[in-house]
């Protein structure tokens, strides 16, 4: 079978990114049954800490993630939190441009960044003697970078370029922008990430500096290491390097956004472009993330999204690719780590001489029935299953741990409930899939956004 | 660029006696199974979960013109119906016990991949054995799958990455297999019908191009039983056509092809060296000093760090049974291609004039050196480049002496290899609407 471009990869981390002292407390060290064995404590300047030992090769993944992200940015500047990002390499007091990255790549080590709407990563993995080195850079560069326009204006090129590559290149890539800004209508989920062009434009090296200033700080971030290391060593080096950076008193209280109205009007969006040789159909609804839910309803909305559109036994494969012959493809997925409300997709592309109107006909009967008549305790069972083992998969690959743990920490969850999920996905019934398809698939939260060359394609819908 | 500075390379020389050696955190054991099948196994029973990978001679390059596709279209469907169960019903017994299992198609080989929690193995490793050795062929996944295969080739046929790559391929090996795209055309994949999938399954699913790597929580019994299971029924000898030795054809010459997007793709690229050249590892660090690693290459500095030109730009050596390219790529600003081309242009002659300084050699030794095991951290990861070793018949003990073939390359090698590869200039194709930029010899 073909390969999804949907499909999930990381149990619960399915965000979109852009690549790229002294113990307060106690540490704990905590384990899933059959789980890694995680450890957690925090600095006396409030970072954060989260060790994931792997022995099996002697090779550490070292992160720092920001609670910080495009959902901060002051409005008018959209972009900025990753131009930030791609700035944090241009050299600090300490250490010049290009220096860490010398360093990094002289260690054969590998490094990026990435940015959310929630949360900004910087990470390097390397060999695990190699640790403490890079544990001082990126505590040197948590309070110490210097801009100047000299770095700051051909980056600012490179982001364009970036934003030219990822979506005025694609017309797909533009839709789903698009349908991200009708979809939020206050929360500034609805903002690309990236930025709008016209923003990004205008950015500047003081409006980097100040974004700098406002939100990097110890006490708001998270220091992820997974690999070859014992949490007393990760410890004893964090103080070393990371304890030494003072803690910033204004800042990491409660991230509170605009929140969205109740939503009451089903929106449609439609791009139309010549290079478009296959249309296709998607449909998101504003439902919770693993924050905003109530118990148990994210963990439901995991195993409606894999009922609905993982795998070729899935309601909306078999019924629309399989059965009716609607569809070349069809899938769902759900997005959970999120501090506001979050996007739950259900697509299809149509077969040729199919419309966009034959299959979101397809696409509402398969959801209707699962609303009205909910799943199977096969199908509940099949899901949990594949959910589940997804979290024993997670453990033989180090770098999906920490981003697990990462992007959890940084969108108000906690190590205890990264560690449970697997015992909260089991409890899911049945009833509560349905409850949850009938509660948040509702068309009201939706937008439906039609890809397609010409603008007829989706005009006969209408008649 | 970069690397460490003289003093960090020997505090990192020292450290080498206390760091555990790559040897001892992947020991390769070479088994044989009770029928006589070789396999390559890592033992790690730290994590519940066992890994196998393996790989056939003939990949698509042994499909016909006519056919084109056809043999990804076989590794598309084997997971679409076998034996006894239908596709619906093989999917279900993967479902059911979180099985992964895919299979692919490079040029010269077919892959297949198996991971599974370590409580399902015997499951996983039937479902593996219909797959390979009776799979249905179906007609209703066959046409599913045959439209999924269109869908995506019409989404290519306006996609500017899509058409570049495609033109670079075309010009670099006009009337070779290696010119066409693996999944064919859409006239091509039209033409394919289950017979043609099952000649392929026949003259390529053999135990003589078998290669094989397991990794994860199994021992050397299990492994040998695990793999007689799977592979054991299937015959002894292939039926490959034969594929000429070839060389890469269109240098100095340069191709524009017409979309309306904001950027230009450019693809770029020049005959490379066979896994087996002599000068193959000079050749590896000349090529990562110009454009390969993360944020320290030549043309990653001049043309993104300086400029702003582009998101990124990167070079590497492609190598195949019967012929090998240096390749690389960028997405520039219409309005700068022409900047940005004669950049690259200027720096490959730069590398092929003068090579790399003595610094830069260090600084890429080190980080090859180095690198090596962040591609062995998972056990997919590790089962994959099992097979990558076999296939480029480098030996079991490659990850030991990987590090001594690094060492001995010298200035010299790498000028002289440099010299071989980046004095000659390159084959450009572009799709986009470059600026001032036309195709060129063509």
């Amino acid at each position: 079978m073909m390969t999804f471009a949907w499909r999930r990869i990381v149990p619960a981390v399915a965000a979109a990114l852009l690549v790229s002292g002294v113990l307060a407390e106690a540490d704990t060290a905590k384990a899933a049954p059959d789980g890694p064995k995680v450890s957690n404590f925090t600095l006396a300047n409030g970072l954060e800490v989260v060790v994931i030992p792997d022995h099996r090769t002697p090779v550490v993944t070292h992160m720092v993630w920001y609670k910080v992200g495009a959902a901060d940015e002051t409005p008018g500047k959209s972009g900025l939190a990753h131009f930030l990002e791609h700035l944090m390499f241009k050299g600090t007091q300490k250490h010049p441009a290009g220096e860490f990255s010398k360093v990094v790549a002289g260690i054969g080590g590998q490094e990026n960044a990435f940015t959310a709407s929630d949360y900004t990563g910087y990470f390097q993995r390397v060999g695990r003697e190699h640790l403490k080195t890079m544990m001082e850079f990126e505590a040197d560069r948590m309070t110490g970078l210097i801009l100047t326009d000299a770095v700051v204006l051909p980056e600012r090129d490179v982001i364009l370029e970036e934003r030219n590559q990822r979506i005025g290149n694609s017309p797909a890539a533009q839709l789903s922008e698009q349908m991200d800004a009708a979809l939020f209508l206050n929360s500034p989920y609805g903002r690309p990430v990236i930025g709008w062009r016209h923003e990004m434009e205008q950015l500047s090296r003081d409006d980097a500096i100040g974004f700098y200033r406002r939100f990097y700080a110890p006490n708001n971030a998270v220091l992820v290491v997974a690999g070859d290391v014992e949490a007393e060593e990760v410890r004893r080096l964090a103080e070393e390097t990371y304890g030494k950076v003072a803690r910033r008193g204004d800042i990491g209280g409660p991230r509170k956004r605009p929140q969205e109205p109740q939503p009451v009007a089903s929106r449609t969006v439609t791009l139309a472009d010549g290079r478009v040789e296959q249309p296709s159909l998607q449909r998101i609804y504003l439902v919770p993330s693993v924050a905003t839910a109530a118990k148990g309803e994210a963990e439901a909305l995991e195993v409606l999204a894999h009922v609905l559109g993982t795998g070729a036994n899935s309601r909306l494969y078999r019924r629309l690719v399989v059965e009716d012959k609607l569809a070349t493809n069809a899938g769902a997925w759900y997005l959970s780590n999120a501090i506001d409300m979050d996007k739950f997709s259900v697509s299809g592309a149509p077969r040729p001489n199919v419309t966009l109107a034959q299959l979101e006909a397809g696409v509402d009967a398969v959801i209707a029935a699962v609303i009205d008549k909910g799943i199977t305790a096969d199908e509940l069972e099949r899901s949990k299953t594949r959910l589940i083992a997804d979290a024993t998969y997670a453990q033989d690959n180090q770098a999906m741990l920490a981003r697990w743990f990462g992007a959890s920490l940084t969108t108000g969850s906690t190590v205890e409930e990264v560690l449970s999920w697997a015992q909260r996905i089991r409890a899911v019934t049945a009833g509560e899939v349905q409850e949850a398809a009938r509660k948040w698939l509702d068309a009201r939260r939706s937008v439906t956004g039609y890809l397609v060359k010409d603008k007829s394609e989706v005009a006969e819908k209408k008649s | 660029m970069s690397a460490r500075r003289g003093l960090l390379a020997l505090a990192g020389a020292g450290l080498m006696l206390l760091m555990p050696s790559l040897a001892h955190a992947v020991a390769i054991e070479r088994i044989v199974s009770p029928s006589g099948i070789e396999a390559w196994l890592v033992h790690e029973p730290a994590v519940p979960v066992v890994a196998l990978n393996f790989s056939f001679a003939g990949g698509a390059s042994q499909d016909s013109d006519e056919k084109a596709g056809a043999a990804s279209l076989t590794t598309n469907m084997l997971d679409e119906g076998a034996g006894d169960l239908d596709s619906s019903a093989f999917h279900e017994r993967l479902e059911r016990r979180a099985i992964e299992m895919s299979f692919s198609v490079g040029r010269d080989f077919t892959y297949g991949s198996l991971r599974t929690l370590k409580e399902n193995r015997e499951e996983a490793v039937e479902l593996l054995r219909l797959a390979l050795n009776l799979p249905r062929f179906d007609a209703e996944p066959l046409e599913r799958v045959r439209g999924q295969v269109l869908s995506g080739l019409r989404r290519a046929s306006t996609d500017p990455n899509s058409l570049a790559s495609r033109r670079f391929w075309a010009t670099a090996y006009p009337g070779h297999p290696y010119g066409r795209e693996n999944r064919g055309t859409l006239e091509s994949v039209a033409r394919i019908g289950a017979d043609d999938l099952r000649d392929f399954a026949r003259r390529v699913f053999a135990r003589d191009g078998l290669k094989i790597g397991i990794v994860g929580d199994i021992d050397a019994k299990a492994a040998g039983e695990m793999i007689d299971r799977v592979f054991g029924a299937l015959p002894a000898k292939g039926d490959l056509r034969p594929v000429p030795d070839v060389t890469m054809q269109g240098q100095g010459t340069r191709s524009v092809i017409d979309v309306d997007v904001p950027q230009a793709v450019v693809i770029f690229g020049a005959p490379g060296l066979a896994r087996s050249d002599k000068d193959f590892m000079a050749g590896y660090i000349a090529n990562h000093i110009l454009g390969g690693g993360s944020f320290s290459s030549r043309l990653y500095s001049e043309v993104r760090e300086k400029r702003g030109l582009a998101y990124g730009v990167s070079e590497s050596l492609v190598w195949f049974k019967h012929s090998a390219v240096v390749i690389g790529g960028t997405q520039v600003r219409a309005d700068r291609t022409g900047d940005a081309l004669s950049i690259i242009e200027q720096e490959v002659k730069r590398m092929g004039e003068a090579g790399p300084t003595a610094d830069e050699l260090a600084k890429a030794k080190s980080y090859l050196k180095g690198s090596y095991i962040l591609g062995l951290d998972t056990s997919t990861k590790i089962a994959s480049q099992l097979i990558q070793i076999q296939n480029d018949n480098l030996g079991i003990d490659y990850m030991t002496r990987r590090d001594g073939l690094i060492d001995a390359v010298t200035l010299d090698d790498v000028k002289r290899v440099a010299k071989r590869l980046f004095s000659h200039g390159l084959l450009v194709t572009i799709a986009g609407r470059p600026k001032g930029v036309t195709s060129v010899g063509q």
